[in-house]
């Protein structure tokens, strides 16, 4: 019986940036022999974004927070654009069960790598392709990132102010939604192989993922003819519902109380202040009628307290209610400490960074990090040598013909820094620690 | 036609959003999912809209309808014996049990994993819930907009000088549930390998963590900064107006030099707008620019003619947008599917397509209990005056 769900299970990754490498980072997690394949002459992009300390180094594709991604993972440089390099990849296919990729759809065909040709190669090889609008269609040529894929998807419409334009929606939803469900999917296709021998395609559009969201506001209109646009912070029927500043600086919280049942609860938390008597507030549709005179009471409140003690006044007596956190607050929040929701782990390059956890908790599999993120080319010798039984002179030769390599070619001047004190001048940054080194070595010592 | 999850029986115990979003891929996939219901009131999102006609009714909820096609529905009030004892019969005949209740619940019915297991020690048992089963928050409550709240994203949204300002759906619930798609598959993978059954354990703060998860490490353990809520406009761009409606443009592999010619715009070729420090600082005025040609545009022209040339623009579509957009329809994303109260209902598909084991939606969401006589009686052997006698005891 095997220890992981997946050992033994080899994937060839050509995937890029996040949806793909988060989808393999959950098999990997889970035992799957994750094979990330770049070419030198066009690496991932994301290499060079957020660098550590904000600094080049060494190596300055070996800095960014891509590292969290591409943990338990191996990595293989390959020019796919030499014949050897395909040549090479047709090989490692042919000793590998899923591969999958997530280039503009006409990219693998270029490539003279798409399913059919695959197949020939390894029967019930399980190929997952991740695209934006999926691999047919009017739209089957066309690419896109986050945002854009989220707009024709329909959710971008949904977001923002009631009185304002659409907005970004300010971290993405595409890309990890995909990687999810393209992590789900492959594990149907691998549990169909097993039980028939079978292999198949798996074609993946991110903004189906996207729409998959919005199954209410898309039915309202299927049977009603509505169309729904924004509503902000406002719930459909639920009153009080909303964002509330609390003391300090841009510190808030959201309170929602779903029922008639919850409301004299709430009242009492607050301190059952003379206007909840109110007749405007008499019941949720009234409250509901009445929201911009009811949120400006609770602001009275919340105004007077920390957004933590929000939460925990109104969850004490069953309340929903959350501090609204922001990125140092959600990685020193208690919970996520004592869920483990992020851990520590030695990076190459960088030294020790928090890594989100396993994705999945699995009593008796529990996955685990048990390697980081490898560097450029670190798994050539293992992939070309060990696996495909290529002698070393070859893989010299390779090398020399910049077919693999260890570094990106051409070699880089730096990674992509803005500095920190461009983006406070632009007032984009709620602050800076600078003592996050610190915090960061504490962070297992203070769960 | 075959279907991946032909062999596989889930019993569905969850309600509301999250769970159901899990077991209905599942059961588009070919799973048989047992819907489990509370007698007489149902699901809670049977009483929520969008209802059929703006008329509330407990069979005309298009959100239920949604999240519960391709099941079949039975009841049993899991407070009586009787009913605890009926499902604990199913169990045995169960691949799959997947829940959503607050964490102590399923314990205080009988019904923990360690007594499941007990019954079948091949059951994957799912359990979907906000907080995870442990830690401080464990039984915090919870809505979409908290759980957007305290994983970081609502902090990120909407405009710097305003108050943070929420999605418009519920991003939080669906999430969780491809979350427990994905890790009941890895169970039942497992499973299958000759592992055995366990619990699963989805937080949906966890599977929201992933899409924050990458700025806690790359703006904060990387650099100490804590960015604000107009960080991402500034980074990526704002939805700009077209004739009717808005878009967002984006260069592509040609840069912006394709950008500048595609759009007419030589201008936005300056060199101070040629890095990404460059962008944020020069944000509005760049947004300025490129509105100037695109309000000129019709949305979706203008994102066929920019793909045309390698751009990845991307147009903002409303609900109606998408049933009439034409890669949607091609690809048979919108199923129409007849239900006995509502009529034909259209609503969308999986989120993936199989080429061996295509995805399905042929079946309506269940009517309350309807399919109790096929499964008490037909599965666990009652005859029609026992049931009758449960449906009296408002066991089911």
């Amino acid at each position: 019986m095997p220890s992981l769900p997946l050992e033994g299970i080899r994937i060839v990754d050509l995937s890029q940036v996040w949806a793909g490498p988060l989808t393999s980072r959950m098999l990997a997690d889970m035992g799957a022999e994750v094979i990330n394949v770049e070419a030198c002459q066009r690496i991932d992009f994301l290499r060079y974004f957020n660098p550590a300390e904000n600094e080049s180094g060494e190596r300055p594709w070996e800095r960014s927070n891509r590292n969290l991604l591409h943990r338990n993972k191996r990595n293989l440089t390959l020019n796919l654009n030499s014949p050897h390099g395909i040549d090479l990849i047709k090989r490692l296919v042919k000793i590998s069960d899923v591969v999958m990729e997530n280039f503009s759809p006409r990219v693998m065909k270029n490539f003279g790598l798409t399913y059919d040709v695959l197949k020939e190669i390894k029967p019930d090889i399980i190929m997952l392709s991740m695209s934006a609008y999926g691999q047919t269609g009017p739209y089957g040529y066309y690419s896109g990132l986050g945002t854009a894929i989220e707009a024709v998807a329909g959710t971008s419409n949904l977001a923002g102010y009631p009185d304002g334009p659409p907005r970004e929606v300010d971290s993405y939803i595409s890309d990890p939604g995909s990687g999810v469900y393209g992590a789900g999917a492959l594990l149907t296709a691998l549990y169909h192989r097993d039980k028939t021998g079978k292999g198949q395609f798996i074609d993946l559009s991110e903004a189906e993922t996207v729409t998959t969201l919005i199954g209410g506001p898309i039915l309202d209109y299927t049977l009603n003819g509505r169309v729904q646009s924004r509503m902000g912070n406002r719930h459909p029927w639920m009153a009080p519902h909303g964002v509330y500043r609390c003391q300090g600086n841009d510190s808030w919280v959201a309170i929602a109380v779903r029922s008639e049942a919850e409301w004299p609860i709430f009242c009492r938390v607050i301190g059952n202040p003379a206007w909840i008597t109110d007749k405007r507030f008499a019941d949720m549709p009234a409250r509901w009628q009445n929201h911009d005179e009811l949120d400006r009471y609770i602001e009275e409140w919340t105004t007077r307290l920390d957004h933590y003690q929000v939460m925990y006044l109104l969850q004490e007596d069953g309340v929903p209610a959350a501090a609204v956190l922001n990125v140092s607050e959600v990685l020193l929040d208690k919970h996520v400490r004592a869920n483990k929701y992020f851990e520590l782990f030695e990076q190459a390059e960088i030294g020790t960074r928090p890594c989100p956890g396993v994705s999945f908790k699995l009593s008796k599999t529990p996955g685990s990090i048990r390697k980081p993120a490898p560097t450029l080319g670190e798994d050539n010798e293992y992939v070309l040598g060990q696996l495909l039984g290529i002698s070393q002179d070859d893989i010299t030769r390779l090398e020399a013909e910049e077919v693999i390599g260890q570094h990106p070619i051409p070699l880089p001047k730096s990674a992509d820094i803005v500095p920190v004190e461009l983006l406070q001048d632009c007032k984009l940054l709620a602050g800076v620690d600078s003592d996050y080194l610190n915090q960061i070595k504490e962070y297992d010592a203070n769960r | 036609m075959e279907q991946a999850l032909d062999d596989v029986k889930v019993l569905d115990l969850t309600h509301h959003v999250a769970g159901p979003h899990c077991t209905k891929i599942l059961a588009q996939f070919g799973a048989e999912v047992i819907k489990v219901e509370r007698p007489g009131t149902g699901d809670p999102t049977r009483h929520m809209g969008p209802f059929l006609n703006d008329i509330p009714h407990p069979e005309k909820s298009g959100l239920f309808f949604y999240l519960n096609s391709d099941k079949k529905g039975i009841t049993l009030n899991l407070k009586h014996p009787t009913g605890v004892q009926l499902l604990k019969e199913l169990v045995k005949q169960a691949d799959v049990l997947v829940e959503s209740f607050s964490p102590r619940v399923m314990s205080s019915l009988g019904l923990s994993y360690e007594e499941l297991e007990a019954i079948n020690p091949n059951l994957i048992m799912t359990s979907i819930s906000s907080f995870g089963q442990t830690g401080p928050y464990r039984d915090y409550q919870a809505t979409n907009m908290i759980m957007d709240a305290i994983n970081g994203c609502l902090y990120l949204r909407g405009q710097a000088d305003r108050a943070p300002v929420h999605v418009g759906f519920s991003i939080a619930e669906h999430f969780g549930g491809a979350a427990g798609f994905s890790a009941t598959m890895m169970a039942l993978y497992g499973r299958n390998r000759g592992g055995k059954g366990q619990h699963v354990d989805v937080s949906i703060m966890a599977s929201l963590l992933n899409q924050t998860d990458n700025v806690v490490v790359g703006q904060y353990c990387q650099q100490g900064s804590i960015p604000n809520r107009s960080y991402y406009t500034a980074r990526y761009g704002v939805f700009l107006t077209a004739k009717d409606g808005h878009i967002l443009p984006r260069p592509g592999p040609g840069g912006w030099e394709t950008l500048a010619a595609f759009l007419n715009l030589p201008e936005i070729e300056d060199e101070r707008f040629a890095t990404t420090a460059g962008r944020f600082e020069h944000a509005e005025e760049i947004n300025e620019l490129t509105a100037s040609r695109t309000r000129e545009e019709e949305k979706v022209d203008l994102f066929k003619r920019a793909q045309e040339w390698r751009l990845p623009f991307g147009y903002v579509a409303t609900t109606e947008d998408l049933l009439k957009d034409e890669q949607y329809r091609s690809r048979g994303y919108f199923v129409t599917v007849d239900h006995p109260e509502m009529g034909k209902v259209t609503c969308p598909g999986a989120p993936f397509q199989m080429s061996e084991t295509p995805w399905r939606t042929e079946r309506p969401a269940p009517l309350l209990g309807e399919h109790n006589e096929e499964i008490l009686c037909g599965r666990l052997g009652l005859s029609k005056a026992e049931l009758t006698q449960l449906n009296q005891a408002g066991t089911i």
